[in-house]
């Protein structure tokens, strides 16, 4: 009971002073909206925003998740009111859980918004929803676990913010988002299934347009792998440089 | 009863060892106090303590527990206040005093009621619904102390109250540590105002370059040094050369300069001033003043730490800015 009081006021206060900030809100979502626009405009048939739906919804999900941990972790950090959480006698698990979890619920919205968009152009008949919520969950929990490797691993917000771009342009190339792994050239493929996002969109494309290339059930187990190695990486980090 | 004991505890940063092997315990309901100079270790030991810092060797046992291993457990024991404040900036004073009551589990309905409490007994009740990067240094100071207890815990770590902030603030401070006492509370505090530790602990430690080199209650620490009687002459040559002869001529006290003219005369016995004006009279050096000195806390701390209290303070302060 103590333990969820504690749980949940670390996720509202963050969410009361970060996601709800004005800047937030245009990073988190007019940003998507604007690359939405900008995809659905510039193709313009319905069959084609279909077919790039999931990349968008993979793109808002990346970007809103890696670019909140910059703020919630390596902001507090350096500013030392991440000792409070430290010494607060909670878990170092549970702590990290409360601060990622609005990055995840974050990021989820986000994936909805070209949805929203999409609506105004194309019915979704034949999309498999349950799958689709599933796999955005997913993304959003294995991208919020990057953000927060990252952040860990950084000690200014800026550097976390460059260390994300160096990590999240290349993913939008080589995770199929938009160019199909099969057209990438042939020495560069290994590289995309060495990242979680292929992975994710291959699930995401699977449950909107069935035309996903690698199991489903392997996608799962491999995100599993990522977000369970990325969070223990990152709380065995935490226990190594701030617990000194 | 010990409350918090540690055996032989060590703090390494790569070659450089901050804490070495310390020992000490502190009582319940006591005001236990470190009081060193800067760099001495004193908020490396509070880290340990807390669990902010890992220790290289040695134990720590805080009400019974082993607070290396049951760290989390101790932690809802124990309140914290660091040297500098660690509040968030963009939070009012009443929501960061909630927030901190929340992170040890205490209910909405007590933990407001409480942080309304605390933000009138500080004096900031007007200022509860400010920024708190809008509160002014005592101010912060205060709502760090105030987080610090909101949980009401049986031991509260305070890392140098008072330094760096007005005078009436540290008043305020000093009378609230000793209330919460009063009703119980451990005290647990570092300091480098040797005034400040006489006046407000019960029992003190001297910390120096990692070390333990005195520890013990501040009334028989006081007690030893009033044992022994100091006389300074200054005088109106360069005084070492002339502590050689002295020490000859009166073999029962010992002989300190402590400044280009000025030298300490101290004694076992009640010191005759006569023999040594008639000393520095047949070498032709006149004294200018000859006074007695009652040691105060800061002669024992000079004395054992050979540090001397002013450049310690200046030291501190400096670093502050
Ligand atoms: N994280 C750290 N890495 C390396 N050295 C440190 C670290 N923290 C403290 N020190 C060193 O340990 C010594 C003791 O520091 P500290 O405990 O802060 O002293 P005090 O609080 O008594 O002023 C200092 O020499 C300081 O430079
Ligand atoms: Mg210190």
């Amino acid at each position: 009971m103590k333990k969820r009081l504690a749980f949940y006021s670390i996720l509202m206060k963050d969410m009361k002073n970060y996601y709800l900030k004005p800047p937030n809100i245009s990073w988190g979502i007019i940003f998507p909206v604007a690359w939405t626009l900008m995809f659905f405009l510039r193709t313009g048939s319905p069959v084609d925003i279909r077919e790039i739906l999931p990349g968008v919804m993979s793109m808002s999900v990346l970007f809103g998740t890696t670019s909140m941990l910059a703020v919630t972790i390596t902001f507090e950090r350096k500013s030392r009111s991440f000792e409070r959480l430290l010494l607060a006698p909670i878990s170092l698990n549970l702590l990290m859980l409360a601060k990622t979890t609005g990055a995840i619920i974050f990021g989820v919205i986000n994936a909805f918004v070209p949805v929203l968009f999409a609506s105004f152009w194309i019915d979704f008949s034949g999309v498999a929803w349950g799958t689709m919520v599933l796999s955005i969950m997913l993304i959003a929990v294995t991208s919020t676990f990057l953000g927060l490797f990252i952040s860990v691993s950084v000690s200014e917000v800026f550097e976390a913010q460059t260390f994300s771009n160096f990590i999240r342009f290349p993913m939008i190339f080589l995770c199929g988002l938009f160019i199909p792994i099969q057209a990438l050239p042939i020495v560069l493929r290994p590289l995309s299934y060495l990242l979680p996002l292929t992975y994710g969109a291959d699930i995401l494309k699977n449950s909107i347009n069935g035309n996903g290339l690698i199991s489903p059930w392997l996608s799962l187990l491999v995100l599993l792998g990522f977000s369970f190695g990325l969070f223990l990486t990152s709380t065995h980090n935490i226990k190594k440089k701030w617990i000194y | 009863m010990k409350i918090i004991e540690t055996k032989q505890l060590t703090k390494r940063f790569g070659d450089f060892t901050a804490v070495k092997g310390i020992d000490f315990s502190v009582e319940k309901g006591e005001i236990f106090g470190f009081l060193g100079p800067n760099g001495a270790g004193k908020t490396t030991t509070i880290n340990m303590l807390t669990g902010l810092a890992k220790p290289t060797s040695g134990s720590i046992t805080i009400a019974n527990e082993d607070g290396i291993k049951n760290i989390k457990k101790v932690q809802q024991l124990i309140g914290i206040v660091p040297d500098e404040s660690n509040l968030y900036d963009d939070m009012s004073g009443f929501d960061n005093l909630t927030f901190c009551a929340a992170l040890y589990g205490m209910e909405k309905s007590k933990r407001e009621a409480r942080a309304k409490h605390l933000l009138e007994l500080f004096n900031l009740a007007d200022t509860g619904k400010r920024p708190f990067k809008a509160y002014s240094k005592g101010m912060k100071r205060k709502l760090t102390i105030a987080a610090g207890i909101i949980h009401e815990p049986e031991i509260l770590f305070l890392d140098e109250p008072t330094t760096g902030i007005d005078v009436e603030s540290a008043r305020q401070i000093r009378k609230l540590i000793h209330s919460l006492n009063k009703k119980g509370t451990t005290i647990f505090l570092t300091t480098h105002y040797i005034e400040e530790a006489e006046r407000l602990c019960h029992r003190i430690g001297f910390i120096v370059e990692g070390r333990i080199v005195k520890i013990g209650e501040t009334n028989e620490l006081l007690q030893e040094a009033q044992r022994e009687n100091t006389v300074e002459f200054s005088l109106d040559e360069s005084a070492a050369f002339l502590a050689p002869s002295l020490i000859k001529d009166f073999p029962k006290v010992s002989v300190k300069t402590v400044g280009e003219h000025t030298l300490r005369i101290i004694s076992e016995e009640k010191v005759d001033l006569m023999p040594f004006m008639n000393f520095f009279d047949e070498r032709g050096i006149s004294v200018r003043e000859a006074r007695i000195i009652h040691p105060s806390l800061e002669e024992i701390f000079v004395r054992i730490t050979g540090i001397e209290a002013g450049k310690m303070k200046k030291e501190k302060e400096g670093k502050r800015k």
